[in-house]
Formats: structure tokens, C-alpha cells, sequence
């Protein structure tokens, strides 16, 4: 009788200890939920894409700044590999084109990713290809 | 983007960055160039580890079909066509741009930009303007590299209130993106798209064959920032630093061009150079004589010279005269003679085409030298051998005010104690300006093929 009784309130507090788990998890989950919801919101609202226009034009200006002074130091013999070789990596669109043709959940911008991985590809194989073939005839006097 | 992805392509760009530092000297760009494909490869491959791509299929027929193209021409093509092959390359980048943000706008969802029809304003306006630089890219480049083909006439096209109607037709662009932020309708897109690529065309062809090497490094810049657009519209870092970068690059290239012909950026997109400008200092030449010789008085004088400076133009490339040059070159230094090759910042027609034709005849390239590194050189010079050149020659640009290329810097020919001038006819040059270099007591022109004369010249030497 008395290890009926036993079984039955240990039952009884483990199974609280269960609901008090359940509950934690469910305040956590519900936290999670209102993080998401509240980051998705400043993203469509527009915040969140301000945000990153600011840094896009800071990252944009410094870039600039850092071609030009590399550019510069550039040989002027060599302009036309570099003409070749910032035409391969101008290129790097293909990130895009990759994302848009693999994604195709619809027909029409599948196509074009398709197609713009493609014209892409032909830049950078050809780009960097024909430079290869540029510097590889720059020799020094014998 | 993760943070693992946002690391791979921070990589990426300063593998980019580290190819472009690599050109600073030829012995350091091969692996400058090892840079530039490692961080190509890398920035793919990372990209394909993204969640949202499901099908495998279409990037890899995209890439072994393109790849196989790109490779196929680049391993085909004379360097002389070099400048064609570089306008063409630019248009692609165009076009794939206009595709991109094309299909950005049809499946935002991909590109995690909202839900189609509820995009954002900020993304519309970068996705419109993306599309508008790559169409003008694309048409913009299709022009100029008909026009260096020979496809279309090099000769600057006008007509009435031309720069009027770009105008107009630029606010409309800026217009339709405006339409398309409110309506984001298919329809404006495409608009948008239509109306760039019809400036494009109208952008490029009033401009003449002479401002050819501005135009294809102007169009190199307007490629990087169509990238740029690309990358503000993804929201792609990787994207906004290439583009930045390849953007500043044909911008400075386009600058050295304008430099090296004494021509305002302005004035070059206006157009109409090499048009009207066929008059002027010819008529006061008329009676003037020039001395013509032969093969075998040049292979004399320069035999006997110990100084030569060579001065090619693009004339030489289109003779294919540079293997004979170099072996000309080659018996001189044989007998002592002190030979430099002097380029023109625009002898070819496109910046550092003439480096590289040389090159490719196995000149080495620390025997040819930049203006500004050779210029004072001329008046200790015995010999200067010019050969399918005129223009970057033309004394007229320093003395002349009244003469269209008047304040061009130019090599200073006339100093040398001989000039040798290898010339097809005794007719104007590309800008079509007469030369009073010809007429000069120390000059003696060659009449010929570059190419033929300069075998002659050699067989003379032997």
C-alpha cells in the first residue's frame, strides 16, 4: 500500500518536473519567436536595409579608394592585362547569377540566371585567360 | 549572409586586390594573376555552399558552356584584336548584369529582397539603376567594338540636337526607375532596360575611331559599376569592392588616354573628333618637297648609327610588322647599336596595346620605354625609326595652335639627328592632320608596307 503511494507521488513529481521543463522551453522558443519576428520586421520595414545601404556605400567608397591607389602603381606597359584582368573579376556578378539560376523557383529568373552564368563565365575564362597569355610573353633581355 | 560566407568573399576581394597590386612590374603579375583566379574560384565555390540553391544543374552546364567559349576564344585570338576582344568581354558583363537584376526583381525571394510585388524601395532603385548601367554597357560596348572590328564606320556618326536626346533620354531613364519604385511593374523594368540600351547605342556612335582607346577604358569603368549596382542590390560586399575596384581602374585608364591626346573627358563623349579636322595646316605644305629614300640608304644610316630609337604605332600592328622590327633590331644590337623601342601612351588603340604586340615578337620589355622615360633621349639619338605611326609624332601639336591635336604630348621625333618615317602614301594620318615632320631637311621618308620595308631594310643589312 505504502509503495503504491510512493510510486504514484514520485510519478507525480517527476511529471511536474517535465511540465516546468516544457514550460522553460516554451519561454525560451516564445523569446526566440519575438527576436525573429522583430528582426524580420526591421528588415522589411526598411531599417535593416538602410543599415546595409550605409555600410554598402562606406565598403563602396573605400574600394574605390584602394583601386585607385593600386591602379596607379600599375605599370603603364602592363595596361592592357590589367584591362583583361578587371574584366575577368568585374565578372564576380557571377555570385548572383549562381544564386538565381540554382534557386529557379520560378521559370523566368531561373532562365536568366542561367544565362547570365553563362556570359559570365565567358568573361572570366576568357579574361583571365587571355591575360595569362599577355604576361606570359613579357620577358626580360637575355 | 553567414558569417562564414561574409569571411570567404572579405578573402575573395583581397585576392582581387592583390592581382591588380601584382601589375605593378611584370615579374610580379603572373602570381598576381594566381591571386585573381583563386579568389574567383573561391568566391563560386562558397556561393554554391548557399542553402538556397536547390538544382546543381544549370550553374554547372552554365559554367562548362561559358568557360568553354571564353576559353576557346581568348586561346584563338590575334593580340591584335585585342581591343575588340576587351569591348566585346564588356558587353557581357552588361548584359549578365541587366539578367541579374532582371532576375532578381521576377524571384526576390532567392535573394532574400521581400516577396515579389512587395520589394523593397531601396532594392528597386538599386535593381533599376544595376539594369540601366549593364544595358548601356552592353550596347554601349557592342558599338565600339563594331567599330574597331570595321563592322560599323569608325567615322563619328552625327546628327541634329544628338547630345539634346541623350539627355532626354537619361531623365527618362531616372523617370521609369522612379515609375518602377511605385508601380513594380514588369513592364517599367523592361522599360527601363529598353530605354538604356537604345542610350547606349546613341552614346558610342558620335564618337570617332581616333578616341577608340578612351572609349573601351570608359566602358571597362562603366562595367565595374554595373557590378557595383549588382552588389548594392544583393546586398553583396564582395560585389560593391570588384565592382569599386574595376570601376576605379577604367576610370584612370580613361584618364591616362585623354591625357595622352590632350583631350577633356567632355569633349571625347560629345564625339565628332577626326570629322571636320582634315583642313587646316595642309595647304601652307603644298609646296614643300619631302625626301624619299630607299631601303638601302636607311639600312646605311642606321648601320652606322649607335643610337636608334624605334617608334611604332598601330600602323606596324595592322602590317604584322613587329617580328620583322624585332629581327631588325636584333642585327643592329649585333652590330652595336644602342636600340630602344619609345610608346606613345596612345600608339595603339587600347592602353598597352603596343607593350603587349612587342612582346608578343619577343621584344624584351626593358628595352622599351614609356614617353616621359624617353623623350629627352630623342636629341642624343642618331636614328628614330618611325614606323606606322604619324600623329604621336606631329610637331604641329607643340608649334601649331591652330591644329586640332595642338597641346598633345608627343614624342619628340624631330630632334633625332635622322628621322627614318615608314609610310604607306605621304597622305594624313588617322586624325587626318598633315605632318610637317615630312618635309623636315633631316627626315627621309620610306614609302611602303611597314612590314615589307623593314624586311627590305634587313636584307639590305646583310
Amino acid at each position: 500500500m505504502t509503495t503504491a503511494a510512493q510510486s504514484v507521488t514520485d510519478q507525480a513529481a517527476s511529471l511536474s518536473d517535465r511540465a516546468y521543463g516544457l514550460a522553460d522551453e516554451i519561454a525560451h522558443l516564445t523569446e526566440k519567436v519575438a527576436r525573429l519576428t522583430a528582426e524580420n520586421e526591421a528588415l522589411l520595414s526598411g531599417g535593416g536595409h538602410s543599415g546595409f545601404l550605409i555600410i554598402g556605400f562606406t565598403i563602396f567608397i573605400l574600394a574605390c579608394f584602394v583601386g585607385y591607389y593600386v591602379v596607379w602603381r600599375v605599370t603603364p606597359a602592363l595596361h592592357s592585362p590589367l584591362m583583361g584582368v578587371t574584366n575577368a573579376i568585374s565578372s564576380v556578378i557571377i555570385v548572383g547569377a549562381v544564386v538565381a539560376a540554382g534557386a529557379a523557383t520560378t521559370g523566368f529568373s531561373g532562365i536568366m540566371g542561367f544565362l547570365a552564368v553563362m556570359l559570365a563565365s565567358i568573361n572570366i575564362f576568357g579574361g583571365f585567360i587571355i591575360t595569362n597569355r599577355m604576361l606570359s610573353m613579357f620577358k626580360k633581355k637575355k | 549572409m553567414d558569417g562564414l560566407t561574409g569571411l570567404a568573399y572579405l578573402v575573395a576581394a583581397i585576392c582581387f586586390i592583390m592581382a591588380l597590386r601584382g601589375l605593378s612590374h611584370p615579374e610580379t603579375a603572373r602570381s598576381g594573376l594566381m591571386f585573381g583566379m583563386g579568389g574567383m574560384a573561391l568566391a563560386i565555390v562558397t556561393t554554391l555552399f548557399s542553402p538556397v540553391i536547390g538544382s546543381y544543374l544549370p550553374i554547372i552546364a552554365g559554367i562548362a558552356i561559358g568557360g568553354g567559349i571564353g576559353a576557346l576564344i581568348a586561346k584563338r585570338i590575334e593580340m591584335t584584336a585585342l581591343p575588340q576582344l576587351m569591348a566585346a568581354f564588356h558587353s557581357l558583363v552588361g548584359l549578365a548584369a541587366v539578367f541579374v537584376a532582371g532576375s532578381a526583381f521576377y524571384d526576390p525571394e532567392a535573394f532574400a529582397l521581400g516577396l515579389p510585388g512587395q520589394i523593397k524601395t531601396a532594392s528597386l532603385i538599386e535593381m533599376g539603376l544595376g539594369a540601366a548601367i549593364g544595358a548601356i554597357t552592353f550596347t554601349g560596348s557592342i558599338i565600339a567594338w563594331g567599330k574597331l572590328q570595321g563592322t560599323i564606320s569608325g567615322k563619328p556618326i552625327k546628327f541634329p540636337s544628338q547630345n539634346q536626346i541623350n539627355l532626354l533620354l537619361g531623365i527618362l531613364v531616372f523617370a521609369l526607375i522612379f515609375l518602377f519604385t511605385v508601380t513594380q511593374s514588369p513592364l517599367v523594368f523592361w522599360g527601363i532596360v529598353g530605354v538604356a540600351l537604345l542610350l547606349g547605342i546613341l552614346l558610342i556612335i558620335p564618337i570617332g575611331g581616333a578616341d577608340m582607346p578612351v572609349i573601351v577604358s570608359m566602358l571597362n569603368s562603366y562595367s565595374g559599376w554595373a557590378a557595383a549596382g549588382i552588389g548594392f542590390t544583393l546586398h553583396n560586399p564582395l560585389l560593391i569592392i570588384t565592382g569599386a575596384l574595376v570601376g576605379a581602374s577604367g576610370a584612370i585608364l580613361s584618364y591616362i588616354m585623354c591625357k595622352g591626346m590632350n583631350r577633356s573627358f567632355l569633349s571625347v563623349i560629345l564625339g565628332g573628333f577626326g570629322a571636320e579636322s582634315a583642313s587646316g595646316a595642309a595647304e601652307d605644305m603644298g609646296d614643300r618637297i619631302a625626301k624619299i629614300g630607299a631601303a638601302e640608304d636607311a639600312a646605311y644610316i642606321m648601320k652606322n648609327a649607335s643610337k636608334v630609337i624605334i617608334v611604332p604605332g598601330y600602323g606596324m600592328a595592322v602590317a604584322q610588322a613587329q617580328h620583322a622590327l624585332r629581327e631588325m633590331a636584333d642585327i643592329l644590337k649585333h652590330n652595336g647599336v644602342d636600340v630602344k623601342y619609345a610608346i606613345h601612351p596612345v600608339a595603339g588603340r587600347m592602353p598597352g596595346h603596343m607593350n603587349v604586340l612587342l612582346a608578343e615578337a619577343n621584344v624584351p620589355y626593358d628595352e622599351v620605354f614609356e614617353q616621359e622615360d624617353i623623350n629627352r633621349d630623342f636629341a642624343q639619338a642618331d636614328v628614330a625609326y618611325v614606323i606606322g605611326a604619324n600623329d604621336i609624332t606631329n610637331p604641329a601639336a607643340k608649334k601649331d595652335a591652330s591644329s586640332p591635336i595642338y597641346g598633345m604630348p608627343i614624342l619628340d621625333v624631330e630632334n633625332a639627328k635622322t628621322v627614318l618615317f615608314v609610310k604607306r602614301s605621304m597622305g594624313s594620318g588617322y586624325a587626318g592632320i598633315d605632318n610637317p615632320l615630312f618635309y623636315q631637311d633631316n627626315t627621309m621618308m620610306l614609302l611602303g608596307d611597314a612590314k615589307k620595308m623593314t624586311e627590305e631594310i634587313i636584307k639590305a643589312m646583310e
